[in-house]
């Protein structure tokens, strides 16, 4: 049985909450960037910016960020990992960059993602916001802002649905034997 | 994807679809700052040019540089194949070598499928005798995407030297494969008597078929690869057969100017119609990077066979 571990009213708590934290953490927004990462990160860097517009009245800039080119796992795959487009028409550098994902897992799309971004300029600051920890690191990385913390075995599938890709919000975990075979990117669970 | 990249024959409409897609991405890397990513980190990538080239080289050796790949460059010229080596114990050093991808150009028509009998690398084709190209149908693809926004229902008319150019052979296969509709047009003894076997229509009248045309395409009056008697002078050939500005005139508002390099300007095309803004002759170029860099990508980035 699949259970469902968010439903549609508790992400959206969790982003109108998130968005308030990074907020208080920068003392307002000023020098606030959201950078998203492809994808599904992306849809949760958009809502929280809305949600971030609607609480202090500024609108931040979004980016979405693809870190395929940067992943450790190029190579050891079947196939070559899927490619989507990176997206940030602002200058990071001297920035309070926010990071956003679904799942934070092993670490490693955060490291990836770390990688891409200094490449494009020199942030002032990174921090990561995600929907979902669901623990296991492989590495030493850790969350500034979190949705929900969700304790899981290493062979569950968790997946974060939104409405903007399926129609719907919410986070749902299979569990080890109902789980399907693996589709995604590292950070993300199969 | 395939293990190599032989001919456009051998791309599926979705193979195709998926190498543009991706040749999307890296476009956006080449307007970086840091037009570099470390994808392909530790990989190496031997360019074998066995006849001149000077674009696609370079455009080969950007991409695979692009992707942090060590690239080697080997040439006829200057090396083992200048003091009689043969293609195969040339093929055997780069491969003891550790060669992760051989990119061959290549006089003769089939080498680098005999070349992947010989090696574990990957092998693209930058060009075989008289036979493909299909690195430059790709971008070409690409191009026609990125400005007319769909492929299928295309009309492309391939001008000029279709009987000794590999641009063309590619090109077809590939328009075909993705549903447009493809022209050959030039003298008689221009067009390879088996065109009508690839799907595309062949016609001897320039002006009749410019005013339905998405895409006129110019291919290079090929003079190294010419003997004299295909057709009376380069002047006539020019008068006949030539993108004048003029026959521009015929070309529907929109239509794309392209040439695959280099150009024989006042030749196969006018000057000033390949500066006019409807010719994407330098786009052509910019995008052939992203599309070596996609599919040095998608071949080097897949694992052995067999791995999950």
């Amino acid at each position: 049985m699949s259970a469902r571990v968010m439903e549609p009213d508790d992400v959206r708590r969790a982003v109108t909450r998130i968005a308030h934290e990074i907020i208080e953490r920068d003392r307002g927004v000023e020098r606030v960037v959201l950078v998203g990462i492809a994808d599904r990160g992306d849809d949760l860097a958009r809502r929280l910016a809305e949600e971030i517009e609607r609480i202090e009245g500024v609108r931040i800039p979004v980016g979405v960020l693809d870190i395929t080119f940067y992943r450790d796992d190029i190579g050891l795959r079947a196939e070559a990992p899927e490619v989507h487009e990176t997206r940030i028409g602002f200058d990071v550098s001297g920035k309070t960059v926010v990071l956003v994902d679904d799942v934070l897992y092993t670490g490693r799309t955060i490291r990836s993602a770390m990688d891409a971004l200094i490449d494009l300029g020199r942030p002032y600051t990174i921090r990561l916001a995600v929907l979902v920890d669901r623990g296991h690191r492989e590495l030493p990385i850790k969350a500034d802002f979190v949705g929900k913390n969700v304790p899981t075995s290493r062979a569950d599938d968790v997946r974060v649905l939104v409405r903007e890709v399926d129609g719907e919000d919410g986070v749902v975990v299979e569990p080890a034997h109902e789980a399907r075979s693996a589709d995604g990117g590292i950070g993300r669970s199969a | 994807m395939n293990e190599h990249l032989l001919s456009m024959r051998d791309l599926t409409a979705e193979d195709v679809a998926k190498v543009l897609d991706v040749a999307g991405s890296f476009r956006e890397v080449g307007t970086r700052v840091i037009k570099k990513v470390p994808a392909l980190r530790g990989r190496t990538v031997v360019n074998l040019f066995l006849e001149n080239s000077t674009r696609t080289r370079i455009s080969f050796e950007l991409a695979a540089k692009r992707l942090s790949a060590d690239v080697i460059n080997f040439s006829a010229g200057g090396s083992s194949v200048a003091k009689g080596e043969s293609l195969k114990d040339t093929a055997l050093t780069l491969q003891a070598m550790g060669a992760d991808a051989i990119v061959i150009r290549h006089s003769s028509s089939g080498s680098p499928l005999q070349l992947t009998r010989w090696v574990d690398a990957h092998v693209l084709n930058a060009g075989d005798g008289t036979h493909e190209h299909p690195t430059q149908a790709l971008l070409d693809l690409y191009t026609m995407r990125e400005n007319l926004g769909r492929l299928e229902g295309l009309r492309v008319a391939i001008l000029g030297d279709v009987l000794h150019s590999r641009v063309a052979r590619s090109l077809s296969f590939g328009l075909v494969t993705m549903g447009a509709e493809v022209t050959l047009v030039g003298p008689p003894t221009l067009i390879p008597p088996e065109a009508p076997a690839w799907g595309v229509q062949v016609a001897y009248d320039l002006e009749s078929v410019l005013a339905k045309l998405d895409v006129c395409y110019v291919l290079r009056v090929q003079r190294e690869r010419q003997r004299l008697e295909y057709f009376p002078s380069v002047r006539e050939y020019a008068r006949l057969f030539g993108l004048t500005r003029a026959r521009v005139g015929l070309l529907p508002e929109g239509a794309l100017i392209m040439h695959p390099g280099p150009m024989n300007r006042g030749v196969e095309i006018d000057s000033d119609v390949a500066d006019l803004p409807s010719s994407v002759i330098e786009e052509q170029v910019t995008n052939g990077i992203a599309i070596r860099m996609a599919l040095l990508y998608l071949l080097l980035g897949a694992g052995e066979k067999g791995t999950p």
